[in-house]
């Protein structure tokens, strides 16, 4: 029995941790790669921590425009939809009692409508209108458009929620304002208008949301003024880098901003009711209002953030970075080499050092240049100078024109031809070219033959 | 305040598809008069009141306020104010906002409305609670800032649907009083639609008693309830005892009838009868409990029966006795202090003054 309760708790707790997880996993994910200095938008491997990609994204021209179009065309669906869906919904539970479901069908199926299709036939139906018209350019106007399309189904959420409200209104509370001279306008403006308020600001934000998130009927409509959300998938094709985690970031701060500020809201206008009813002052406003202490936390959070943000430069981890990466590269290069050396020591002594230069020179040289060594003519020579070619392989990181003009190249000829094995190290002459016109190539044979 | 016009509704008739819902009604209402329209819920009441106000208009027929023909006028064009069986007080407005919302409208400035409101919560005793919203009010407050906001509109016409149906007893007798006093003091005229004939009979100077879309008889209170016009207004205004048989003798406004249980009764006529009752019609009598007094009299206005049941009231009795055709016969009597109980089942004998009894032609009862 005790077990049972145990293993429920458990089972509950690990199916919280697994569903929080699925729900805030990889906006945690995406909200940590904005301040890691990698290029691509990861957290592992955690180069640096950085503030950079924020100042690519307010750099970035693309995404900027986007934000611009998407907040022209938010306002325009928020203003239309909201205008269109209270229309709708009075007619539906104040007019025409016969046809209501007829209507109700009507109004709703933009709804069910596959936004594509509602994209499409907005651009079709305008461009004829349009056309018609003899070519009247604000009606192909992305803007216009986008904000008509995405207005077709918009309109009916906002209808929805103007609906749930209506009918909890009274209409005897229109009568009683006409009753008392009030005209049909006045009823509306301060009768109707009034009660419908917190359902004017829900339709409001639902509109703007759905507006802004909007990419399917979009993508048909926007013609010069693509939007964040096509920005983002434009970009997608061609690479992303941190910046729109940072876009992520801020988006997710601003909305974690607007709900807790409504939660201080609500729970304030609660305790300010039970004020009421028990009929004494309140402790401090901050008292047992979890919301507000949270608020207070993530604003004091936000300005140390933006605050740090000014002085801190990454510059140093950065550099630091660099080092440790390039030691990295470096001490893989000095394994290689140690073993490569071993490898030839073991070969001259057997008599077989051609052999092995042959096999070990192609494999390792695949880092250097787009065509890898191929074209490389020291794959002709390394027959004969394996050492050399081992080399240019194995230092990939250097310039494209490796050492050719390196005058130290001269010495490692001569220092080659002294018959240290190990030598050549520092020459590695990795490029497209390879040794091609390594001048040492040709006493490499002769000095390995002296060896 | 404006003083109070006359509303004359002529030959009114209101329908609903092939529903009537008011049939011909003729209405001469006095300015200044506190008028009452009774019936049973469901008899068109409030669709007369809704005529009058303007939100509906009448299939046939004219309203008249103050002489003028109110045929195209919408509600806020009437000189008239409804106060709403709801209320229907503005829930997001303050109560000195609901007050003086008719003045709002007009384009009054705050402070003249603000002024004008505090002399309304005066006049109906909840000064300074301008600043409360109507859910913050009981009931009776409420009704108080509905009166208030149809008088701050000076209406020469003041319509009341039902207002007192939704509080207790003891404060709809409070404010039953109230009202009246109201009506005096503001002088306007009042319509006032109700169910409660106890309501109609206290606060008008005149009742109309209206049946299915009909109405059955004007007049004031004394005159519906002692000289009722048909046998639905005696049956539903306060108790009546139904006694039906036929005309036997017709002598001036005096008949004598052969009543199905009780042998040949005496009655007078009810004056809307006279003239229209011939002998061997059939017809009602009706005499109220209030009326019989136990012991014979006058063998033509003598009734014996069996006691069915006896109810103490404390100012009186309530004497139940097997009736006509299943129905109890009810006899009040005034509590002396001195009277013996009856028992059940004993046969007593009970009279009544011929002069308190009305006979008409038989028609329908209010449903109880």
């Amino acid at each position: 029995m005790k077990s049972n309760i145990l293993f429920g708790r458990v089972a509950l707790g690990l199916y919280l941790v697994i569903f929080f997880g699925y729900l805030v996993g990889p906006l945690a994910v995406m909200g940590l790669s904005a301040f890691n200095s990698a290029e691509f938008p990861s957290i592992i491997p955690w180069q640096c921590f950085t503030y950079e990609w924020f100042s690519t994204l307010f750099h970035d021209e693309r995404i900027l425009k986007g934000v611009k179009y998407s907040f022209i065309v938010g306002f325009g669906t928020v203003i239309l939809s909201v205008a269109i869906g209270l229309a709708a919904s009075l007619v539906l539970t104040q007019v025409w009692e016969k046809w209501r479901s007829t209507y109700y069908t009507v109004i709703i199926a933009p709804i069910l409508i596959p936004g594509v299709v509602l994209g499409i036939s907005t651009l079709v139906f305008w461009k004829k209108v349009s056309d018609l018209l003899g070519g009247v350019d604000v009606l192909s106007n992305g803007i216009f458009l986008t904000i008509l399309g995405q207005s077709t189904f918009i309109a009916s959420y906002c209808m929805l929620v103007f609906v749930a409200r209506l009918q909890r209104f009274d209409p005897g509370l229109t009568e009683a304002a006409l009753d008392l001279g009030a005209t049909h306008t006045q009823a509306f403006r301060k009768i109707l208008l009034p009660f419908m308020r917190p359902a004017i600001a829900s339709a409001s934000v639902l509109a703007f949301l759905a507006s802004f998130e909007n990419y399917n009927t979009t993508t048909f409509t926007f013609g010069s003024y693509p939007t964040l959300t096509i920005q983002l998938a434009q970009m997608v094709r061609y690479g992303i880098n941190p910046s729109i985690s940072a876009l992520a970031v801020i988006i997710v701060v601003i909305t974690v901003f607007g709900a807790l500020t409504v939660e201080v809201y609500r729970r304030r206008s609660k305790l300010k009711a039970g004020e009421i009813r028990q009929g004494k002052g309140l402790p401090a406003w901050l008292f047992g209002n979890t919301a507000t202490i949270l608020l207070v936390a993530l604003s004091f959070a936000l300005i140390a953030t933006v605050y740090t943000a000014q002085t801190y430069s990454p510059a140093q981890c950065k550099a630091d970075y660099k080092a440790a990466r390039a030691a990295e590269v470096q001490a893989k290069i000095e394994a290689l080499r140690a073993a490569r050396a071993a490898a030839a020591a073991a070969a001259a002594a057997n008599g077989e050092a051609p052999a092995d230069g042959g096999t070990n020179a192609p494999a390792t040289q695949g880092g250097t240049g787009g065509f890898g060594g191929v074209f490389a003519p020291t794959n002709l020579e390394d027959a004969a100078g394996q050492s050399n070619g081992a080399d240019s392989g194995a230092a990939a990181p250097a310039a494209p024109f490796g050492n050719v003009f390196d005058p130290g190249n001269l010495e490692d000829a001569a220092g080659q031809n002294n018959g240290a094995s190990s030598a050549p190290a520092p020459a590695a002459p990795a490029s497209p070219f390879g040794s091609v016109f390594d001048p040492n190539n040709l006493e490499n044979a002769a000095g390995q033959n002296g060896n | 305040m404006s003083s109070g016009v006359d509303v004359n509704l002529e030959n009114i008739w209101i329908k609903f598809g092939d529903f009537v819902a008011v049939r011909e009604a003729n209405v001469n209402i006095n300015g200044g008069e506190f008028f009452s329209f009774l019936g049973p819920s469901g008899c068109g009441k409030t669709t007369i009141l809704r005529a009058v106000s303007g939100f509906l208009t009448p299939s046939e027929g004219r309203v008249l306020i103050g002489g003028k023909d109110m045929e195209g006028l919408g509600p806020n064009k009437r000189p008239t104010a409804l106060i709403f069986q709801n209320l229907a007080l503005f829930p997001l407005m303050k109560v000195w906002e609901n007050i003086t919302f008719s003045m709002e409208v007009k384009g009054a400035s705050a402070a003249e409305r603000r002024k004008r409101a505090d002399e309304l919560l005066d006049m109906i005793a909840l000064p300074g609670q301008g600043d409360k919203l109507p859910s913050e009010l009981s009931g009776g407050q409420k009704q108080r800032v509905a009166i208030a906001r149809a008088l701050c509109a000076q209406p020469d016409v003041l319509l009341l649907d039902e207002p007192l149906s939704a509080l207790d007893l003891k404060l709809r007798q409070h404010m039953r009083t109230e009202l009246r006093e109201i009506q005096q003091r503001v002088g306007i005229t009042f319509i006032y639609i109700t169910h409660d004939q106890g309501e109609a009979l206290t606060m008008s100077d005149s009742v109309a008693v209206m049946r299915a879309g009909i109405i059955d008889q004007i007049g004031d209170g004394n005159a519906v309830y002692d000289r009722p016009a048909t046998p639905f207004v005696a049956s539903f205004v306060g108790e009546n005892n139904v006694f039906r048989g036929k005309i036997t003798a017709i002598n001036g406004d005096e008949a004598l009838i052969a009543t199905n249980r009780s042998g040949e009764l005496r009655s007078k006529i009810t004056p809307a009868a006279v003239g229209k009752l011939n002998v061997g019609d059939e017809a009602m009598m009706f005499v109220r409990p209030e009326m019989l007094q136990l012991g014979a009299g006058d063998a033509k206005s003598t009734i014996t029966a069996k006691v069915v049941n006896e109810e103490f009231e404390g100012n009186s009795y309530s004497i139940y006795l097997e009736g006509d055709g299943g129905k109890q016969i009810k006899m009040a009597m005034p509590n002396l202090g001195t009277d013996p109980h009856r028992a059940k089942g004993e046969t007593v004998s009970f009279s009544y003054d011929a002069h308190n009894a009305v006979v008409m032609p038989a028609g329908d009862l209010a449903s109880e």
